[in-house]
């Protein structure tokens, strides 16, 4: 009785989904902007800083606490704040989710870098590398897989946040989620199933990308549908 | 609403009346939290910890279960990481809304996405915990004479409580601030205020009740690490692996 409930509802979803083309792609898209927009800006925040720090050996406080501190932040009260601070539109959204994005980046980053085995940066300098080349050709390689596997989490971090989004006049398919009164139940599980399928998929491509920058000899360590989920610095 | 009238009044709510400050919507505006406190934020946050505390329950009597199956008989370990990171990766908008047919407007839609969160952290960090241990460790309890249930209960988990505590800590740190996400299905926890001073732009609220969740997150995670080092007294100056 329930199951056949449910089915209703998810066969109606979908119908909303094939109907509704041009709206959820329309949305899809703003997801999209707003999701490749944040995780732009947090990656020139976090990246040269996280590398940078990782290469000197330094501020590994700060480094794991950001990543503690970012995993306690809630989302919902993120997003609006960004929307107390600078009121409704793209950028309140886009300034919440780079704070959202940051950590995972800055943490992997600083990790990765400051985990290069220090025989290799010696070596490197032996052979009378400058500091640059020595970032650049050696450090940055070794820790490009983890690097990319902050990329990873934040991203998907980010398009999930995008959702909530919607609240605060972000746009995105959030916009359809919360809006069951114009929408209809079916037109929020369709756009639900819509979210749910972007993430998958981008998780699925970055997980790709990150089995492809990882050395063959790595490889069995990093699966391409496992999210990196930062298992608690204490741990490493 | 405050001012000398509305103070000591709960039983006939003042409307009409908020103090400058919550009527310009200022930053931040102590007499608010200080008249709204037992009727709003007191409440979500009681509902924000035990939304909280049954979904990492369940989260880890399901993980621990999976795990010990796993680490036992050396199954269901694929099928059990793929399920769990594809529901970790599903947003929590979503998934609630996913869910929403099913089992309705209702605490339990939550409470399911709320543990479904927590296996993938729960169950990895319980099974690297027990794969851990030291083959030495392992065999000098053979070499006692303790059997293999035995084993496990004395020596294999107790090593592995510091890698359960590190899941335990990320998992709890999460739900919290997962959990503010349920005010788009139910009217509790500290999403809620959150979610209707959205509506209405109202900062007091949507600060206070923000730091609120933060600090939750922060005072349990605290909380966990007095707790394992009361686990692990062995511990006390090792860094942790």
């Amino acid at each position: 009785m329930i199951l056949g409930l449910d089915l209703g509802v998810f066969a109606d979803a979908l119908e909303f989904v094939a109907d509704e083309r041009r709206l959820i792609l329309e949305k899809t898209w703003e997801h999209l902007e707003l999701s490749v927009g944040a995780m732009g800006l947090a990656l020139l925040l976090a990246l040269p800083l996280g590398v940078w720090l990782g290469h000197l050996h330094r501020g590994s406080f700060v480094a794991v606490n950001v990543a503690n501190l970012g995993r306690a932040l809630p989302s919902l009260a993120l997003i609006a704040v960004g929307f107390v601070l600078l009121g409704v539109g793209f950028w309140s959204v886009a300034l919440a989710l780079v704070v959202l994005a940051v950590p995972p980046i800055l943490t992997n980053a600083y990790v990765a870098v400051d985990g290069v085995e220090a025989d290799a940066v010696e070596a490197a300098r032996g052979m009378g590398m400058t500091r640059w080349q020595i970032v650049r050709r050696v450090e940055l390689p070794l820790a490009l897989p983890l690097i990319f596997a902050g990329i990873r989490t934040a991203t998907v971090f980010v398009v999930a946040t995008a959702t909530i989004a919607a609240v605060a006049g972000g746009g995105g398919l959030g916009d359809i989620i919360v809006n069951q009164a114009a929408y209809g139940l079916e037109g929020v599980v369709g756009a639900a199933i819509c979210v749910s399928v972007l993430a998958l998929a981008a998780d699925f491509l970055l997980g790709l990308v990150q089995r492809a920058l990882t050395p063959a000899g790595l490889r069995a360590q990093a699966h391409a549908f496992e999210p990196d989920v930062l298992t608690g610095t204490s741990h490493r | 609403m405050s001012g000398p009238l509305a103070q000591g009044e709960p039983v006939i709510p003042d409307f009409g009346e908020g103090s400058d400050c919550v009527v310009e919507n200022r930053l931040f505006c102590p007499d608010w939290v200080r008249d709204n406190w037992a009727g709003v934020l007191q409440p979500a946050l009681l509902e924000h910890v035990k939304l909280t505390l049954i979904a990492v329950a369940v989260g880890f009597v399901l993980s621990f279960a999976a795990a010990l199956v796993t680490h036992r008989f050396r199954l269901a370990e694929k099928p059990f990481v793929a399920f769990s990171a594809i529901v970790y990766t599903i947003p929590s908008l979503a998934l609630f809304q996913l869910l929403v047919p099913v089992t309705g407007l209702t605490v339990t839609t939550v409470e399911v996405a709320l543990v479904g969160y927590t296996l993938l952290i729960l169950y990895r960090n319980t099974l690297e915990g027990l794969r851990g241990v030291p083959v030495d460790v392992l065999e000098a309890a053979r070499g006692m004479g303790l059997t293999r249930r035995q084993t496990l209960w004395r020596v294999e988990l107790p090593l592995a409580v510091p890698a359960i505590m590190a899941g335990l800590r990320v998992a709890v740190v999460s739900t919290i601030a997962l959990a503010t996400v349920a005010a788009f299905v139910i009217p509790q926890g500290l999403g809620y205020p959150i979610y209707l001073a959205l509506r209405e732009a109202f900062k007091t609220e949507i600060i206070v009740a923000g730091a609120l969740a933060i600090g939750l997150a922060l005072v349990a995670d605290g909380l966990l690490v007095v707790a394992e080092r009361a686990l692990t007294p062995w511990a006390q100056t090792r860094r942790v692996r």
